[in-house]
């Protein structure tokens, strides 16, 4: 298949970018997006131009380093897909195709496709974790947990930290980002000791660090590629007033 | 030549680790303050490893390539972690896992490690149950098991078809604890491109590139730990991660590390088998697959051509007409033999005529039994995450049609040599996870990787480490304006120099592929003589044609993704005739290492213990010379070594 495409380059942090026009042609169906990409980068390095930088690793769709707003959707519009994971079936021949990278101001671009994410880490590092410590914990089967509370808190965690959410979001809220986390411990014995600190200093952080609020678009949820469930926001505001008041 | 000393302690074999433990050097807590600790790479081993030695009291700086440590390659883990703990009562212990491994590994793993692997790896689920790990659990509210190849009983936890990444962020959220703490500082998108050794031969730095600015950088400490993962993607293709490489390990060696057992790679048996050359990756279908999958293609070679021709589906094949050649050749263990004997039987099935798909190279894993018999929901339930990726990539349902897979390159057993202390024989430089040689012997069993990778990080590395460092704690800072530094970045300067200024009309990718293609075809499932020897002769031609046609453009400043590759791939062109060598010496089939010459008339690997039975530490030379052999002889003193038997118990 043939394909026009529509990529956004940026030099460095502080260029201006803009939308470069390329064409993409003979194409296998079967091949990824970031294969497609890869066959159009080495066409570029052949001509001599600067090929366009893009995050990817495991492409297989569980690192979450891949990140680019395809079409108007974080990581395409097929649901429940990485980037990595899309293929050029589902696109049709002939096509334009418009690659951005996320957009929000807490993930600013470093060049091309490629964002700085560490805003996450951050918000993870104010509290995202149960601070025990190597050694000293008892036997994995004396904190007996409730399936149906395992599998909510597995549901929760399953999220890559792509950063989807944000790039979704009109607002751009880390809100899905950060009740996942704030979720699965919720929900776990093992999490309840620290659960009000948590809640209370990650989402400080996460306001600190310049993401929006949350305004019931469900742009997240739909966008997410791990369908990571907008409940989590719920529970994360019950925790959090909970927190507030007591 | 050299004697090897693997400093396994005396003792009887449950006792050494906690007499190694009774008797080490430890620092006090004011003293660990004063020293500085390099840990390379954020995945199971080197995440955890920081994340403990933080929490000890040490000054640690972590590197990891990519953006963020919750993205290095343990997240693919899929299927599941051992552990000896023996919950569903099925005779599981210490001694079972120990023994399981080390025959799984074809009899050429170190006893007295496997054993210390095998008792911590209770720990380590004790560890993750309290940083919150969600792992399965049954309705009674304790936790779930799975079988896994090589093995009779269930003592595989897992989180869904996660796993991997459940234990790396559970890791990652005690690395972001000690970050937050300030015991750990962290470097992001940042490549080692060498280790510093200081004239006394202590490694004590590392000069790194930063893959944003495009900058040299030195590091010092008073040791450097490598957890830099594996090298199989010198084959090109794999289902390592795009950034998994082999430089780290490789410029160790280069500095004086041996290389131990470099032809030991594990190929996969169950992964979506290749469809295009403009392929980047290989995907894996977990293991865990066969535990409710049958294994089958055609019993008539027409069937099989009717099917690659698209004429059949796999679901006209009636029952009688299908060979279900792992239930056929291995009664006792079936679809659960370990992953070198099923992907031989495969390569077997297919060389023979019987494969099917388009390209003939891939068997049918079959579920449809399991869905008859539990359910599409318990089957969804159990595996749906990879049910979707697969139709996600081949399109096609494999609820309705069994999957097609293919062996593929998964994991490199072989590493840098470590002994029991998980050091090498540079002092100060210790090495973790996939990239040591130590616990897997010639073939890993599923579900052992990250068992290995966290025991190393949480449970021996902050044990051994302090009991080097005990007696360092007057040396001070460890300056990084030294001529040692000042040598190891100017070569690296030169390195880059070099292949920014050949400016020749390839990509770096094509030569990538040409690699993986001599690999894939001499130093891939079945080796031979010939083979090997026109295998080493194709790589030395190719790595001349790199540095005279390869095209490196942009500037070395800044990010230049081409650079990048690059440097690894010009580190590959020379492991890639490392393994080769390896496996040419090696005159013996064992675990993941098949040399045609050396079979049973059945078509097992034929082992030769009386020559064969050591650990092969490859020593660099020089660039020109071929490296010297040292060997570790292997003494098995707890278990009877015998022919691997996966036909009867």
């Amino acid at each position: 298949m043939n394909l026009k495409l529509k990529i956004w380059r940026q030099a460095s942090p502080q260029a201006k970018g803009k939308f470069v026009d390329y064409e993409a042609n003979n194409i296998s169906e079967d091949a990824s997006f970031l294969e497609m990409i890869d066959i159009l980068n080495d066409e570029l390095i052949e001509k001599g131009d600067d090929p366009i930088a893009f995050d990817h690793d495991c492409r297989e769709g569980i690192c979450g380093m891949c990140s680019m707003f395809i079409n108007g959707h974080p990581h395409g519009s097929q649901k429940a897909t990485t980037t990595c994971q899309l293929h050029m079936r589902k696109f049709k021949d002939g096509e334009t195709i418009v690659v951005e990278p996320w957009r929000a101001k807490p993930f600013p671009v470093i060049k091309d496709l490629v964002v700085d994410r560490s805003a996450f880490d951050e918000i993870i590092q104010s509290g995202g974790y149960i601070s025990t410590t190597t050694g000293g914990v008892p036997d994995a089967n004396s904190i007996p947990i409730q399936k149906e509370h395992a599998d909510l808190a597995m549901d929760a965690a399953a999220c890559i930290g792509c950063g989807a959410c944000v790039a979704a979001c009109k607002n751009a809220s880390a809100m899905l980002f950060v009740s996942a986390k704030v979720s699965q411990f919720a929900l776990l014995p093992q999490g309840k000791v620290e659960a009000k600190d948590r809640v209370k200093s990650m989402v400080a952080k996460m306001d600190e660090l310049g993401f929006g609020n949350c305004t019931n678009t469900y742009a997240c949820e739909a966008e997410c590629p791990k369908e990571i469930s907008i409940t989590n926001i719920a529970r994360m505001n019950r925790h959090f007033i909970g927190a507030k008041l007591g | 030549m050299t004697k090897i000393d693997s400093k396994v302690p005396k003792g009887p074999l449950a006792e050494k680790w906690t007499i190694y433990k009774e008797h080490q050097n430890l620092v006090n807590p004011a003293n660990k303050r004063k020293i500085d600790i390099i840990v390379v790479g954020t995945g199971l081993a080197g995440g955890a490893a920081a994340a403990s030695l933080g929490e000890m009291g040490f000054n640690v700086k972590v590197f990891c390539i990519q953006d963020s440590p919750r993205r290095a390659h343990s997240i693919a883990a899929q299927g599941g972690i051992n552990a000896a703990k023996n919950y569903p009562n099925d005779g599981d212990t210490i001694y079972r896992l120990f023994y399981d491994t080390i025959k799984g590994g074809d009899y050429r793993s170190r006893e007295g490690n496997v054993y210390r692997l095998s008792q911590v790896s209770n720990n380590i689920i004790d560890q993750c149950v309290a940083q919150g790990v969600p792992f399965a659990r049954e309705y009674s509210g304790y936790l779930a098991n799975r079988s896994f190849g090589g093995a009779l009983v269930s003592r595989t936890f897992y989180a869904r078809g996660q796993t991997g990444q459940q234990l790396l962020l559970g890791a990652y959220g005690a690395l972001s604890k000690e970050i937050k703490r300030g015991s750990v500082k962290l470097f992001t998108r940042r490549e080692m491109v060498d280790l510093v050794l200081m004239k006394d031969g202590r490694a004590r730095g590392i000069i790194v590139r930063n893959l944003h600015t495009g900058e040299l950088e030195r590091y010092g400490a008073h040791a450097v730990l490598l957890a830099t993962g594996g090298y199989g993607n010198v084959f090109f293709l794999s289902t390592n991660a795009m950034t998994s490489n082999g430089s780290a390990a490789w410029r160790a060696y280069k500095r004086g590390a041996y290389f131990a057992n470099p032809c030991f790679v594990q190929i996969h048996p169950t992964c979506i088998p290749v469809h295009g050359d403009y392929q980047s990756k290989l995907t894996l279908m977990s293991e865990s697959l066969r535990n409710d999958g049958r294994i089958w293609v055609p019993k008539k070679k027409e069937d099989a051509e009717k099917i690659r021709k698209g004429e059949l589906s796999p679901n006209d094949i009636s029952e009688e007409n299908r060979d279900y050649y792992l239930e056929r050749r291995y009664p006792a263990f079936g679809n659960l033999v370990p992953r070198d004997v099923a992907s031989r039987a495969a390569k077997e099935r297919c060389d023979a005529g019987y494969g099917v798909g388009k390209t003939g190279l891939a068997v049918y894993l079959d579920l449809s039994d399991a869905i008859n018999r539990l359910g599409k929901d318990v089957i969804e339930a159990r595996y749906g995450n990879l049910f979707d990726m697969y139709e996600r990539i081949v399109d096609d349902n494999p609820y309705k049609t069994p999957m097609m897979i293919y062996p593929a390159i998964h994991y490199t057993m072989g590493g840098l040599w470590v002994d029991y202390e998980l050091q090498s024989n540079i002092p100060g430089l210790f090495v973790g996870g996939e990239a040591n040689f130590s616990d897997h012997g010639a073939n890993r069993l599923g579900a052992s990787a990250i068992m290995q990778g966290l025991s190393d990080g949480y449970f021996v590395l902050p044990y051994t480490m302090q009991n080097y460092l005990a007696d360092q704690i007057t040396v001070g800072p460890i300056p990084t304006d030294t001529v040692e530094f000042d040598e190891a970045e100017k070569s690296v300067r030169e390195r880059i120099d070099n292949l920014m200024s050949i400016k020749g009309s390839e990509t770096v990718d094509s030569f990538h592929k040409r690699l993986g293609h001599i690999m894939w075809d001499y130093v891939g499932m079945a080796r031979t003589k010939e083979g090997l020897e026109k295998a080493i002769h194709e790589i030395q031609e190719l790595r001349k044609e790199f540095y005279s046609k390869v095209d490196v453009p942009g500037n070395p400043n800044g990010i230049n993704l081409e650079l990048e590759k690059a440097l690894r791939v010009s580190d590959f062109l020379e492991l890639g005739e490392l393994m080769a060598r390896d496996a040419l010496h090696r005159n013996e089939s064992a675990g993941g290492h098949f040399r045609l010459e050396y079979q049973t008339p059945e078509g097992e690997a034929l082992r030769n213990d009386k020559d064969f039975m050591y650990v092969a530490a490859w020593e660099y030379q020089g660039d020109d010379k071929e490296p010297k052999l040292n060997k570790e002889e292997l003494e098995y003193e707890n278990i009877e070594v015998k022919q691997r038997n996966y036909k009867t118990t």
